[in-house]
């Protein structure tokens, strides 16, 4: 099956396939399906190593449940859940992303060189996610391992009740940063609006600082580990406490 | 009468003064009232409902007569098969009796447990499903069909599991506690249960109510729909509600995409729950499934999406009627627990009857009583991630135990079926239900016993 064929998009040199989702006479739901259909089936058999998701418009679900080493570029803006589930894939996303974007991703790089919505990086077990402009409400919620880098702020409710995994925040935080936090910890470098239920900031490491210094790297920012400030659990709340009754 | 021989007795006869007890604060609301004082912290346990509410039992089927013709019991034929996931699934569920194993999670339980489920589950040809903890390989290798449920923690949920099951669940709540999130004591998170749910061993996990990723049922569809793009639209997907407002809850469920709706009443069963949680929060099973299929039924979505019922399901009989009222399958949790064991007085070692008495004395209960399933200490190693207690569930006997529970019910459901005059168990119907009380039949739908009467419906 050849999407890019039926597609009438230009042929490409050998390795690059593409994907129109958006082609005269063709359901959206339909085009996603070939593509995401193609990406089970087919990506760990050929010699194709790059996909390019031509005219995405905010589609749904873009290059979910992705396990293959494979360059995908999404050219355009996302729905929700692009990349979810992602194993092994480097995808970026030339746009905005809706909600959940590489929600449960359990390793490879999910790039958003735009915004990202609500729950980006959600229950994330592996993999890096790097939001180049700002997260929503709830980014790296639940995270179970995962990394995440927000270049610019993040809104409120990040990292609630993450419990592993690394988020780097280099603008501002909304509130309630690390509500209910395990044993994720958050490195932010501008403002926070308020810290949540048993969050506390905490003195910088030099384990810390390469942390950061790592994850700037890998995500392209220029920034100073040493201006971030840690934010980890007070581990408060891991047992029951008859007097913490109404902080839970 | 204590004064059979007096002149003037024209009043009931009173305690004496001195043991006269408080319907209002009786033995046990005093005990509860100065636990909470005590420890200023509301009290968790484990099971379903204790409250007797009403069940099944209130209702009663009506065998055929010389208006109805009955089916020969030991001669012919009652189909139990069961398809589940039609509406959008490539490969449906298919089994060969409509009770299956509802999703109790490895760390609540033990992996013998899980594995001796799954063994007798596909003895039976029926289903088990995970539970929040994620999916042991035990449960996977010993399940024919494994449903993997989606709950809101997402503890060890991954796309290899989700590509390895038969049916994904989405847990939104659960009978014994719609709106509130799992809870497993620190006693049960040993290193093997943390490793999975990436939490510190020994934590009192208190697990999310609410999904991390989507809110509300617009988003809801949206998820399930990405659920169907990973798994390529084979498997069917389940959105398991906790019974409250039931229509609502289901009609929803069903504008959000779902192939099948699980329906838990307040008998249903938890590892661990608040006490006034599990008591005071939902509604019945018997008036959940009602509501559910008039649901289905209101939005011609009778036989294509399916409903499953569960919430203190017992017997074959209890099968019958919730078939009847309308469910296309029942799910069982507590009652598989008691046929593994649980409360019983002795557990099986090496083909010998171990007396446990004492390890439930330790626990301030007794065999018939116990619901210290929070405590990880149960006395016949059923719920508990003990090294030394999980021993005392051998998989071989508790497989065996809960295959001779499973094949009973399907016994008992077709005899009643049969003389129905049914053909298959799913073409019982309300018409066979009588109400034993007004409440049930109220609930039910069906006319009280004896009369025409169907409470709370226009004549």
């Amino acid at each position: 099956m050849s999407a890019a064929t039926s597609a009438g998009t230009a042929a490409t040199a050998a390795p690059v396939k593409e994907f129109n989702l958006s082609r005269p006479g063709v359901a959206p739901e339909t085009a996603l399906r070939e593509l995401n259909l193609w990406l089970h089936r087919d990506a760990n058999s050929g010699g194709i190593r790059q996909v390019r998701v031509l005219n995405p418009d905010g589609a749904h679900s873009i290059a979910a449940g992705v396990d293959a080493s494979l360059r995908i570029d999404v050219e355009g803006h996302a729905g929700y859940y692009v990349a979810g589930m992602n194993q092994h894939a480097t995808v970026t996303v030339h746009g905005n992303a809706g909600t959940g974007a590489a929600e449960n991703m359990m390793s490879g790089l999910v790039r958003i060189k735009g915004f990202a919505s609500n729950s980006a990086g959600a229950s994330a077990h592996g993999g890096v996610l790097v939001i180049e402009g700002d997260a929503s409400l709830r980014c790296g919620i639940s995270l179970k391992g995962g990394d995440i880098v927000v270049g610019g702020s993040a809104g409120s409710f990040t990292a609630f009740m993450a419990q592993a995994g690394r988020i780097v925040i280099c603008g501002d935080a909304g509130e309630a940063l690390g509500d209910s936090l395990y044993e994720a910890v958050i490195y932010v470098r501008g403002k926070v609006a308020s810290l949540g239920a048993d969050a506390r900031f905490e003195e910088m490491t030099p384990a810390d600082l390469a942390a950061v210094r790592e994850l700037l790297a890998i995500a392209g920012f220029d920034h100073d580990p040493s201006t971030f400030r840690k934010v980890a659990s007070a581990r408060g709340l891991y047992h029951w406490n008859a007097d913490a009754s109404q902080e839970y | 009468m204590s004064t059979p021989t007096s002149m003037t007795t024209s009043m009931p006869a009173l305690a004496p003064l001195s043991t006269e007890e408080s319907a209002s604060f009786d033995r046990a609301t005093i005990d509860y009232i100065q636990r909470a004082s005590a420890t200023g912290l509301y009290e968790i346990r484990g099971l379903g409902a204790k409250r007797r509410l009403p069940h099944f039992d209130d209702l009663l089927l009506l065998g055929a007569s010389l208006s109805r013709y009955p089916l020969e019991g030991y001669r012919e034929k009652c189909s139990t098969k069961t398809v589940l996931g039609t509406r959008y699934a490539t490969k449906p569920v298919v089994l060969d009796t409509p009770i299956t194993i509802a999703g109790m999670s490895f760390g609540a339980l033990s992996a013998n447990v899980k594995e001796a489920l799954g063994r007798a589950a596909s003895a039976v040809g029926t289903s088990t499903t995970t539970g929040d903890g994620g999916m042991t390989n035990e449960e996977r290798n010993a399940s024919k069909t494994l449903v993997y449920q989606c709950l809101p923690s997402r503890y060890g949920f991954n796309p290899d599991d989700v590509r390895r099951a038969d049916a994904i669940e989405i847990v939104i709540g659960q009978g014994a506690k719609p709106g509130g999130g799992g809870m497993l004591l620190g006693q049960k998170v040993n290193p093997r249960v943390a490793k999975m749910r990436t939490l510190p061993a020994g934590v009192d996990q208190r697990s999310a109510s609410r999904h991390p990723d989507w809110t509300g049922p617009d988003d809801l569809a949206i998820k399930i729909r990405e659920l169907r793009e990973i798994t390529d639209w084979e498997k069917p997907i389940y959105v398991k509600v906790g019974a409250t407002r039931v229509p609502h809850d289901v009609k929803l469920a069903v504008h959000s995409g779902a192939d099948v709706v699980v329906v838990d009443g307040m008998q249903g069963g938890t590892a661990a729950t608040q006490l006034t949680f599990i008591e005071h929060v939902g509604i019945p099973t018997l008036a959940a499934v009602r509501q559910a299929a008039d649901a289905l039924e209101e939005l011609n979505m009778t036989g294509k999406v399916q409903l499953i019922v569960s919430g203190g399901i017992r017997s074959g009989a209890d099968v019958a009627k919730a078939l009847a009222l309308g469910a296309d399958a029942v799910s069982i949790g507590q009652g598989v627990l008691f046929s593994l064991g649980c409360n019983s007085s002795t557990y099986m070692q090496k083909g010998q009857h171990i007396d446990a008495t004492a390890d439930y004395a330790a626990l301030g209960t007794k065999p018939g009583f116990c619901h210290h399933c929070h405590t990880g200490r149960c006395p016949v190693g059923v719920t508990t991630q003990d090294a030394v207690l999980e021993q005392r569930l051998e998989v071989e006997v508790g497989a065996r135990r809960v295959k001779n529970y499973l094949k009973t019910l399907t016994m008992e459901l077709t005899t009643l079926a049969r003389a129905c005059g049914k053909q298959d168990v799913h073409h019982m119907e309300r018409e066979d239900l009588v109400g034993l009380t007004v409440e049930a039949a109220a609930m039910a739908g069906v006319p009280l016993a004896g009369t025409e009467w169907i409470p709370g419906r226009a004549v």
